[in-house]
């Protein structure tokens, strides 16, 4: 079978590192490869490269230079933050407070820090993914020492109210934490307005390179080394610097920031003809995640009575790339713990599907996409013994 | 992640539907797991299954096992059906992921559920039959240590 079509729409996975970064790290491989850390100028050269770098990024945040320290990506930057707290806040006590929906390089970590003898309060949040600050509120004790809430939701887009939570920690004196790597770059992101003590963000989230991301460290919070060696990173993260990802992220941080107005703008109209259709076309389907606070290009579908991995595949057969909540490609017998959290049964989760757009994609695509999903949902359905009692109850009118 | 012969049998499922008054049908899964599976079976005097149809929510390979499976079985004696495993669904499909070996116990439940309900109505009993779970996954879940 000839396919003629290729729509991404899985940017929430990862994205195309862009042309004008691929470009600006070139470079940094062959040519000026020197160890920055050298005392020579061929290797120096590249420590003041870095410097740009971490500028460039710090002012994305309103954060100082010092206070970025580069990662192999988000969720190193998750565990070092988790972890590296945890342990130097452990004689001020042993709670952390987290939300159910967060990614699983948090989750996992808490559960981690369970066994090392921490405890944490997972927070529910609301049917449209939102944390609830009187819970908050609610779960902080003496001996809480770190809030840890993503900043965007990576499944169904939904963005916390990070402002009223960093103000919340301040005023109990507890550190706060924020998994930012779906939202930065897509909303703009001020840590001392939002009180955020550390951040993690990623490059390949925002056009940049894998394999490179960094976490925000605010200036006195004393936590320490993940990576034990070299005195990169102010002694706080060993390693020679990963000097083209480095630069490949500093560039795709620029051209974000310089995009990010324009972008939000149109991915957002877009987004919203995309649900619009859907909603309005396909019958038995649930827009999950908040509408109004929700990322610029996340849309995210349950589809009642179908599967969401057998949905893929046959789009993947269009051309069409899209994700799913379904335990099938989770690989777990459970579907997506964030679907389940905002309450969808687990057989409405199942038959989830996100589509995360980007600047690239045009309304002619969606309307192929709307197109072909509403053939494949129907031909789905044919197929499945959910529907066939459904409508045998009367159901489908 | 699947062979050819699985994603030819899920793009183009064979038998795919429903029989009315069908001589069995069975219904086996559960859809908090994700996936279901329906067989209807009909049965000639003679104890041939002479058509057989399925209805499926699930995965690729969950559809393409019980495509595979109503293959299996269609035209075969009921003891012949009884033969088809799980194991024979994967073979016939040229394997499966690891993770997706539960598809094809299911595809061999959902024939089992079907031969019982016929069983059932006709009052005969059928060697080597027992009664199906309604839930394969039952105490399969899995446990991983990480770390």
């Amino acid at each position: 079978m000839k396919m003629d079509r290729f729509i991404y729409l899985d940017n929430a996975a990862t994205t195309k590192t862009a042309p004008e970064v691929v470009e600006a790290m070139l470079p940094f491989f062959s040519g000026q490869f020197g160890n920055p850390s050298s005392v020579y100028g061929f290797g120096a050269a590249n420590k003041d490269m870095i410097s740009r770098q971490r500028e460039t990024i710090a002012r994305a945040l309103k954060a100082k230079p010092f206070e970025i320290y580069f990662t192999a990506g988000g969720s190193e930057s998750d565990n070092w933050a988790l972890k590296a707290a945890a342990e130097a806040y452990a004689a001020k006590g042993r709670h952390i407070i987290t939300s159910r929906i967060e990614h699983h390089a948090i989750l996992h970590t808490c559960e981690y820090l369970e066994k090392q003898g921490f405890e944490v309060t997972y927070l529910d949040v609301d049917e449209n993914g939102i944390v609830r600050l009187d819970e908050l509120e609610a779960a902080i004790r003496p001996d809480t020492i770190l809030i840890s809430v993503m900043y965007a939701n990576n499944e169904i887009g939904t963005i916390q109210p990070i402002r009223e939570i960093g103000e919340i920690a301040k005023a109990n004196d507890v550190l706060f934490h924020t998994d930012a790597v779906q939202a930065f770059g897509q909303i703009p992101i001020d840590v001392d307005e939002c009180h955020v003590d550390m951040l993690s963000a990623s490059g390949h989230k925002l056009n940049g390179p894998k394999g490179i991301g960094f976490l925000y460290i605010r200036k006195g919070v004393k936590i320490r080394s993940f990576v034990h060696g070299g005195a990169q990173e102010r002694k706080r993260r060993a390693g020679t610097e990963n000097v083209p990802g480095i630069v490949g992220l500093g560039t795709a941080v620029e051209r974000a920031i310089r995009t990010m107005e324009e972008r939000a703008v149109r991915e957002k109209k877009l987004r919203d003809y995309l649900i619009g259709r859907i909603e309005k076309e396909i019958p038995y389907c649930r827009l999950n995640g908040d509408r109004e606070k929700r990322l610029p290009n996340n849309v995210n579908f349950s589809f009642r009575f179908i599967e969401g991995e057998s949905l893929l595949i046959m789009l993947d057969g269009k051309g069409i790339c899209a994700s799913s909540g379904s335990a099938c490609t989770s690989g777990s017998l459970d579907p997506s713990h964030v679907l389940l959290a905002i309450g969808l049964p687990h057989e409405i989760a199942h038959g989830s599907l996100r589509m995360t757009l980007n600047e690239e994609v045009s309304e002619e695509e969606l309307d192929y996409v709307v197109d072909t999903l509403k053939e494949i949902v129907s031909r789905l359905r044919q197929m499945s013994p959910l529907y066939e009692d459904f409508v045998k109850r009367g159901g489908a009118k | 992640m699947y062979s050819e012969k699985v994603m030819d049998h899920f793009q183009n499922p064979r038998n795919v539907g429903e029989i009315e008054n069908a001589s069995g049908m069975g219904t086996v899964g559960n859809a908090k797991c994700g996936d279901i599976m329906r067989i209807y079976l009909d049965i000639d005097e003679n104890q041939i299954i002479r058509d057989v149809k399925f209805k499926t929510f699930g995965c690729g390979a969950a559809v393409a096992t019980s495509s595979m499976a109503t293959e299996l079985v269609k035209g075969k004696s009921v003891q012949e059906a009884m033969q088809v495993t799980n194991k024979a669904v994967m073979e016939a499909l040229d394997g499966l992921p690891p993770v997706k070996v539960h598809c094809s116990l299911l595809a061999e439940e959902a024939i089992h559920a079907a031969l019982w309900d016929y069983a059932k109505k006709k009052g005969i009993q059928i060697e080597g039959l027992e009664k199906p779970k309604s839930d394969i996954h039952e105490g399969e879940e899995e446990d991983e240590e990480e770390y």
